[in-house]
C-alpha cells in the first residue's frame, strides 16, 4: 500500500499509466496481433523524442522564459552535415559523429553568447539563432539526399536483443542526465536556479556557467538526434526537426517536470515520449484521422498543465 | 466637531507571530496634517495600508467621513477621498504620464480625456513644484527618480471628480532634493490650510516638525505619543520613538585588536559617505532605517567575492538571506538540501553529491542550530518561519567562508530562535569569521562591536564601543532638526 | 518646442531606419522594384503577417506569449476558405466562436496563473487538429469579394502598402489611443497598480486575447485572399515571425513596451529581408536566415543605443 502511495505521488507516474492504458488499448483492438512490433516501433520513436526531450528539460528546469526554440533547426543541420561529411563512407562514422557533436556545441555557445551579449530573453535568442542554423541547414542541404554508411544505417535501424538500438542509446543517454539531474552537483544547481535564480546567485552558485552549460547539453542531444535521426531514415530531410519543437516541449509538460521550472524528472520524459507516439497508433487502429490525433494531444497538454496547477495550490 | 476624514478605532493586524498593529485608535479630521514617525517595525506602514484600504485590520474598524462604517477595501477608502502616495513608486513606467493619470483617475473619460488629463497634471504639477522643467506628455519610464515622484505626487492631488480629501505621503521626498521637497512641504501645507488632510511620514524631522499640526509617534505596532506639533522638538521626538525605560547597558562587548587583520576595507568616497572596515573575528552593524543602502552594500559586497560563471570558493565569503521567500529559501527542496546548496563541493566525490556526507552535515547542524523537525528530508515549507531562518544561518556557517553577510535575517522571528542564533555568531566570531549584519532591530544592532548607520543611500555615522546606542543610532538615522 | 529623443523613439527608429535601408538596397539592385507593381510584389505578404504580428503584441502586451499563432491563422484561413465562399454566415459563426474561445483561453491563463507558453502550446495542436478536420487536404477557394480586396488597384500607392498603413493606424488607436489600449498596456507594465486603481485585471486580460483573436482570424481571411486556397499548415511559420516582429518593431517581452506601428513596419522588414536576398541573386535558402541575421543585428543595435542613453 505504502508503496502504491509512494509512486502515486511520483510526478512522473500518469505519464506511464496513460502510456499503459493506450497500449492496452491499442492491443485490445489489434486482438494481440502486432503487439511485438507495435511496441519496437513506439520504443525506437519515441527514443528521438527522448534524446531531444532531455535537454529541453534541462532547460526548462532553469525557470521561466527558458526554452531552447532552436532544437529543430539543430536537428536538421545536423543531420544534414554529418551525412554530408561521412558521404557513405563508413570509416568515417566516429568523426560523422564528432561533426554533429561540434554542431551542437556551436549551436549552444551560440545561443547563451546571444543571450548574454543581446541581453534579450532565451525564447528571442533561440529564435533568432533557429532562423540562422535553419537557413545553414537549407543551404547545405540542396535537395541532394545522401544515404549514411550502410553500417550507420544498420545500426540505427537493428536491434539487439529485440530491442532497437536507438532505444538503447536513449536508455543510455536518460541514465547519464538522470544522474546529472539527480546525483550530481550540477543538478542542485539547476534546480536551485529554476526555484529563484537570485537566491542560488546569493547561495554561491555560479548561474551563469551553469545555464550556459545547460543550454550546450540541450543542443548537443539535439544535434545527436539529428544525426541519429538522419542515418535511421535513411537521409536528412529539411523538415525532420520540424516536430520536435512543440514535441520537446510537450514532452517535459506531461512527463511532469514544473513548468515553472526546478523540478524534474527523467521517468517521465520516457512516459510522456512513449505515451505520444502511442496515442498516435492508438487512433490510427482505430481510424481516427490526424485532425483527431491532434486535438487530442492538445487538450492532453492543457489539461495536464491545469492539474499541475492544482496540484501547486492545494499546497 | 465635523466627522473625522478617516477614522481607525482599535485597530489590530497581525503577521503570523507578530503583532504588526496592536489596538491602534487614529482620528484625521479636514484641515490636519498629522505626522506619523517611528523607527523599522514601528507599525508605520500597516497602518497606511489600513488606511488605504489594502489591508482589512483583525480587529477594529476603519471609516471614511459620513460613510457607513460597513463599506471596506480599496473602493471604500477612494470614494472616501482617501489618495496613496506609495513608498516604492507605483506608477506604469511603461506608459505616459497622462495614462498614467486616466488608470489613477475613473473619472477621466469620454472624448479627449488625454487634453484634459494634461492640462489637469500641467496645473497641478506647476502648482505643487513651480518652475519645474517635467515634460507632462512624456512616458514615465524617461523621467528621472525625482521627476517621477513629483508627477506620482502630483496625481495624487489631482482634482477629477472631486478634490482629494485625505493625501498619504510616505517618504514623498525620498527622491527630491531640499529645494523640491520644501516646495512640495510649501504645498502640503496651502492643501492642509484649505480645508483638506494629510498623513505624513518621513524619516527627516524637520519636514515633521516644519509641517504636520500633529504628531504621532509609534512604536512596537502601538501608538505612543501623540501631540501638537508645538509639544515637539527634534530631540524630544527622537527620545519618544526610543525605549524610554530600557536603556539597556551592553553585555559582552568585546574590543576586536587593531592588530587583527583587515578583510573588508571600502573607502570613503562622497557618494557613499564613511567608509567600510572590518576586521578579522569581528560583528559590525549596520544600522538605519529599512532601504536606506544596507542591502545593496551587501549584494554589492557578495557580487564583488563570488563568480557567476565559475564554481564559487566557499571559503571566502556566504550569505544569509533577510526576505526567506523572495531570496533565500528553495521553496521546492527538502530542509537538507536547503541547507547544503551552499558547500556542495565539499560534500561530492567526483561531481556527485555524497547523500551520505551530505545526511552527517544535516544532523550536525539540525543539532547545533537546534532546527526543530523529525526529519530533515522533509520539505523546508513544513518548517516555520524561524526554523526556516534557522537552516538559512546553517548554510552559511557549514561553510568555511571567512565573511558572513546577513541581511536583515532575524525580521519575525521568534525571541528563543533570535537566542540561539545570536549565542552561535558570537561563538563563530570568537573562533575567527567576520560578521556584516544588517538589522533593522535595536536588540540586535547593540550586540554587534562596531555600527556603520546608513542614511539615504550613504553611511552617516560609525558608532563603537559604548557609543553603540539606541538613541545615537536614532539620533544618525533620522536627519537632524534643521531644514 | 524641444526635441528630445527618447528611448521609445529609437526604439521605433530602429526597425524604420533598416526598412528603409533594405529598400534602398534592393531598389538599388533592382530599379525595376521602384514600381507600382514592384511594391505590390514585394510587400504582398505582409499584410497577413502584419496582422498576424498586431495579434501577437496584442498578448506581448500582458506580459505573455502565444505559440498558437501560427495554427490558428491556418485554422481561419482554412475555414475561410472553406464556408465562407458557400456559407459564410456559418463561416462568420464558427470564427466568432474561434474568437471567444481565445478570451477564454484568456481567462483561464490568468485565473489559474499558468504559464502562456504552455496553454498556447496546447492549443496550438488544437487548432491544428480542427484545421486538418476542416480541410484534411490543400484546398477551398477564396470568396470573391474577399480575392478582390485583397487584390485591389488601389491609386498611385500599391494595395498592400495602404493595407499596411491602416492596420498600423487602427492598431496604434486601439493599443496606444484607447483607454482599452491604456490599460492593456498597464497590465502589462504593472498590474498591481492597475488593480490597486479599481480595475479587473482579468477583463483587461481577456479583452487582449480577444483581440488578438480577431486579429488573427483578419490574417487568415488576408491569407486566403492571396493565395486563393488554403492548406492546414498555411501559416505554422508565423507563430515565430509574429514573434520576431513584434521585438523587431521595438516591443519587449515584459512590461508592457509595445508599439503598433512598429510591429508592423518590423513585420515588413522581415518580409522585404527575405525578397532583398532573390534580388541579390542569392539563393532563397537564406531567405530565414536573413530574417534572424536582421533580428540579432536590429536587438544589437537597440543595445548599443541604449546602452549610450544611460
Amino acid at each position: 500500500m505504502t508503496i502504491f502511495n509512494t509512486a502515486l505521488s511520483k510526478p512522473w507516474i500518469w505519464s506511464w499509466l496513460a502510456a499503459l492504458a493506450t497500449f492496452v488499448l491499442t492491443v485490445l483492438f489489434t486482438g494481440g496481433a502486432s503487439t511485438f512490433s507495435l511496441g519496437q516501433a513506439t520504443l525506437t520513436f519515441a527514443a528521438f523524442s527522448v534524446i531531444v526531450g532531455l535537454g529541453q528539460m534541462l532547460v526548462i528546469t532553469l525557470g521561466p522564459g527558458n526554452v531552447d526554440l532552436s532544437v529543430p533547426a539543430t536537428i536538421t543541420l545536423s543531420g544534414t552535415l554529418a551525412l554530408k561529411f561521412m558521404n557513405t563512407d563508413a570509416s568515417l562514422i566516429l568523426p560523422g559523429l564528432l561533426v554533429a557533436i561540434g554542431i551542437g556545441l556551436g549551436v549552444g555557445i551560440a545561443n547563451y553568447g546571444l543571450i548574454k551579449l543581446l541581453r534579450i530573453p532565451p525564447i528571442i535568442a533561440t529564435l533568432s539563432m533557429s532562423f540562422l542554423v535553419q537557413s545553414l541547414a537549407i543551404w547545405s542541404n540542396r535537395g541532394l539526399r545522401i544515404k549514411p554508411p550502410d553500417e550507420l544505417s544498420a545500426f540505427t535501424t537493428g536491434m539487439t536483443l529485440g530491442i532497437p538500438n536507438i532505444a538503447v542509446v536513449g536508455l543510455t543517454l536518460s541514465v547519464a542526465i538522470w544522474w546529472l539531474l539527480d546525483r550530481s552537483i550540477y543538478g542542485r544547481w539547476i534546480s536551485a536556479i529554476g526555484q529563484s535564480p537570485f537566491a542560488a546567485r546569493m547561495a554561491g552558485i555560479p548561474v551563469d556557467g551553469t545555464r550556459f552549460l545547460t543550454y550546450v547539453i540541450c543542443a548537443v542531444l539535439a544535434a545527436l538526434c539529428g544525426y541519429l535521426l538522419a542515418c535511421f531514415s535513411g537521409g536528412a530531410a529539411l523538415n525532420m526537426g520540424a516536430e520536435y519543437l512543440l514535441m520537446s516541449i510537450a514532452v517535459v509538460v506531461i512527463g511532469g517536470s514544473a513548468v515553472a521550472g526546478g523540478n524534474s524528472n527523467v521517468p517521465g520524459i520516457w512516459g510522456a515520449s512513449l505515451f505520444m507516439f502511442l496515442v498516435v497508433s492508438m487512433l490510427n487502429t482505430y481510424g481516427f484521422g490526424a485532425g483527431i490525433r491532434l486535438m487530442l494531444t492538445g487538450l492532453i497538454i492543457i489539461a495536464v498543465i491545469i492539474a499541475a496547477s492544482r496540484r501547486v495550490s492545494a499546497r | 466637531m465635523t466627522t473625522p476624514v478617516v477614522a481607525v478605532r482599535g485597530a489590530s493586524v497581525t503577521f503570523g507571530a507578530v503583532r504588526a498593529l496592536s489596538g491602534v485608535d487614529l482620528e484625521i479630521s479636514a484641515g490636519e496634517a498629522v505626522g506619523l514617525v517611528g523607527h523599522n517595525g514601528a507599525g508605520k506602514s500597516t497602518i497606511v495600508n489600513v488606511i488605504n484600504g489594502g489591508l482589512t485590520p483583525h480587529e477594529g474598524s476603519v471609516s471614511y467621513g459620513g460613510m457607513a462604517s460597513g463599506m471596506t477595501g480599496v473602493s471604500a477608502a477612494r470614494a472616501g477621498g482617501v489618495r496613496c502616495v506609495f513608498q516604492e513608486l507605483s506608477l506604469c513606467s511603461n506608459l505616459s504620464i497622462v495614462e498614467n493619470a486616466r488608470l489613477m483617475h475613473a473619472g477621466l473619460t469620454g472624448f479627449g480625456w488625454r487634453k484634459r488629463a494634461l492640462a489637469l497634471i500641467e496645473t497641478k504639477l506647476s502648482e505643487v513644484f513651480p518652475g519645474n522643467r517635467v515634460d507632462c506628455s512624456a512616458t514615465v519610464g524617461t523621467l528621472s527618480i525625482a521627476e517621477r515622484q513629483m508627477v506620482e505626487i502630483a496625481l495624487n492631488f489631482l482634482d477629477v471628480s472631486g478634490p482629494p480629501k485625505l493625501v498619504i505621503l510616505d517618504e514623498p521626498t525620498s527622491s527630491l532634493d531640499s529645494a523640491l521637497a520644501e516646495q512640495m512641504l510649501a504645498h502640503v501645507r496651502k492643501f492642509v490650510s484649505g480645508g483638506g488632510s494629510v498623513l505624513l511620514i518621513s524619516h527627516i524631522l524637520g519636514e515633521i516638525l516644519s509641517t504636520s499640526t500633529r504628531i504621532v509617534v509609534m512604536k512596537d505596532g502601538g501608538v505612543v505619543a501623540a501631540r501638537p506639533v508645538s509639544e515637539f522638538t527634534g530631540k524630544s521626538l527622537v527620545e519618544a520613538m526610543g525605549s524610554v525605560v530600557r536603556e539597556k547597558t551592553r553585555t559582552g562587548v568585546r574590543t576586536v585588536l587593531d592588530t587583527s587583520p583587515t578583510v573588508i576595507d571600502i573607502p570613503a568616497t562622497p557618494r557613499t559617505g564613511l567608509g567600510l572596515k572590518a576586521r578579522k573575528g569581528e560583528v559590525i552593524g549596520l544600522a538605519g532605517l529599512g532601504g536606506h543602502g544596507q542591502t545593496a552594500m551587501l549584494l554589492a559586497l557578495f557580487r564583488e567575492r563570488s563568480s557567476n560563471w565559475l564554481p564559487h570558493r566557499p571559503d571566502e565569503i556566504a550569505f544569509v538571506a533577510g526576505d526567506r521567500a523572495l531570496n533565500g529559501t528553495f521553496p521546492l527542496w527538502s530542509i537538507l538540501r536547503n541547507l547544503s546548496v551552499g558547500n556542495l563541493g565539499a560534500l561530492s566525490k567526483r561531481f556527485s553529491v555524497h547523500a551520505a556526507n551530505e545526511d552527517a552535515v544535516g544532523a550536525e547542524w539540525k543539532q547545533k542550530t537546534a532546527i526543530r523537525t523529525p526529519d530533515m528530508h522533509l520539505p523546508i515549507l513544513s518548517l516555520s518561519g524561524g526554523n526556516q531562518q534557522k537552516v538559512l544561518f546553517a548554510r552559511a556557517l557549514s561553510t568555511p567562508a571567512r565573511i558572513v553577510l546577513m541581511d536583515d535575517p532575524m525580521r519575525g522571528v521568534d525571541i528563543g530562535t533570535k537566542q540561539d542564533v545570536y549565542s552561535i555568531i558570537r561563538a563563530e566570531a570568537e573562533a575567527g569569521r567576520t560578521f556584516i549584519w544588517y538589522s533593522t532591530e535595536m536588540d540586535e544592532i547593540c550586540l554587534c562591536d562596531r555600527v556603520y548607520v546608513f542614511r539615504d543611500g550613504a553611511i552617516v555615522a560609525e558608532l563603537s564601543g559604548d557609543e553603540v546606542s539606541e538613541h545615537n543610532v536614532l539620533a544618525a538615522s533620522f536627519s537632524g532638526e534643521a531644514a | 518646442m524641444k526635441i528630445k529623443i527618447s528611448a521609445d523613439h529609437i526604439r521605433l527608429l530602429i526597425p524604420l531606419v533598416s526598412l528603409a535601408v533594405l529598400l534602398v538596397a534592393v531598389f538599388w539592385l533592382q530599379p525595376r522594384a521602384m514600381s507600382y507593381l514592384g511594391l505590390n510584389l514585394l510587400f504582398n505578404l505582409a499584410v497577413p503577417i502584419a496582422l498576424a504580428t498586431i495579434a501577437q503584441m496584442l498578448v506581448i502586451a500582458v506580459n505573455d506569449l502565444d505559440l498558437s499563432i501560427g495554427t490558428f491563422v491556418s485554422f481561419a484561413a482554412c475555414v475561410t476558405a472553406v464556408y465562407m465562399p458557400s456559407t459564410p454566415l456559418l463561416g462568420i459563426f464558427i470564427l466568432a466562436v474561434a474568437i471567444a474561445a481565445y478570451a477564454f483561453m484568456g481567462m483561464i491563463i490568468h485565473l489559474r496563473d499558468l504559464p502562456s507558453i504552455v496553454v498556447t502550446l496546447g492549443m496550438s495542436f488544437v487548432w491544428g487538429g480542427l484545421a486538418v478536420l476542416i480541410l484534411p487536404s490543400p484546398g477551398g477557394q477564396a470568396p470573391v469579394w474577399l480575392r478582390s480586396m485583397m487584390t485591389a488597384q488601389t491609386p498611385i500607392i500599391p494595395f498592400a502598402i495602404v493595407a499596411s498603413l491602416v492596420i498600423g493606424i487602427v492598431a496604434h488607436l486601439i493599443v496606444m489611443k484607447s483607454t482599452l489600449g491604456v490599460a492593456i498596456r498597464g497590465v502589462g507594465g504593472n498590474a498591481r497598480s492597475v488593480s490597486r486603481a479599481g480595475w479587473s485585471v482579468l477583463r483587461i486580460k481577456v479583452a487582449a486575447y480577444a483581440l488578438s483573436g480577431f486579429f488573427s482570424v483578419l490574417a487568415g481571411m488576408a491569407l486566403v485572399g492571396l493565395t486563393t486556397s488554403a492548406d492546414a499548415n498555411i501559416a505554422l511559420r508565423y507563430t515565430l515571425l509574429s514573434i520576431a516582429g513584434v521585438i523587431l518593431g521595438g516591443g519587449e517581452f515584459v512590461g508592457g513596451r509595445v508599439s503598433p506601428i512598429g510591429a508592423v513596419v518590423g513585420a515588413l522588414t522581415l518580409t522585404l529581408a527575405g525578397s532583398f536576398l532573390s534580388f541579390l541573386r542569392i539563393s532563397p535558402d537564406w531567405q530565414i536566415g536573413a530574417q534572424g541575421a536582421v533580428l540579432i543585428v536590429v536587438l544589437g543595435l537597440r543595445l548599443i543605443f541604449s546602452r549610450r542613453e544611460a
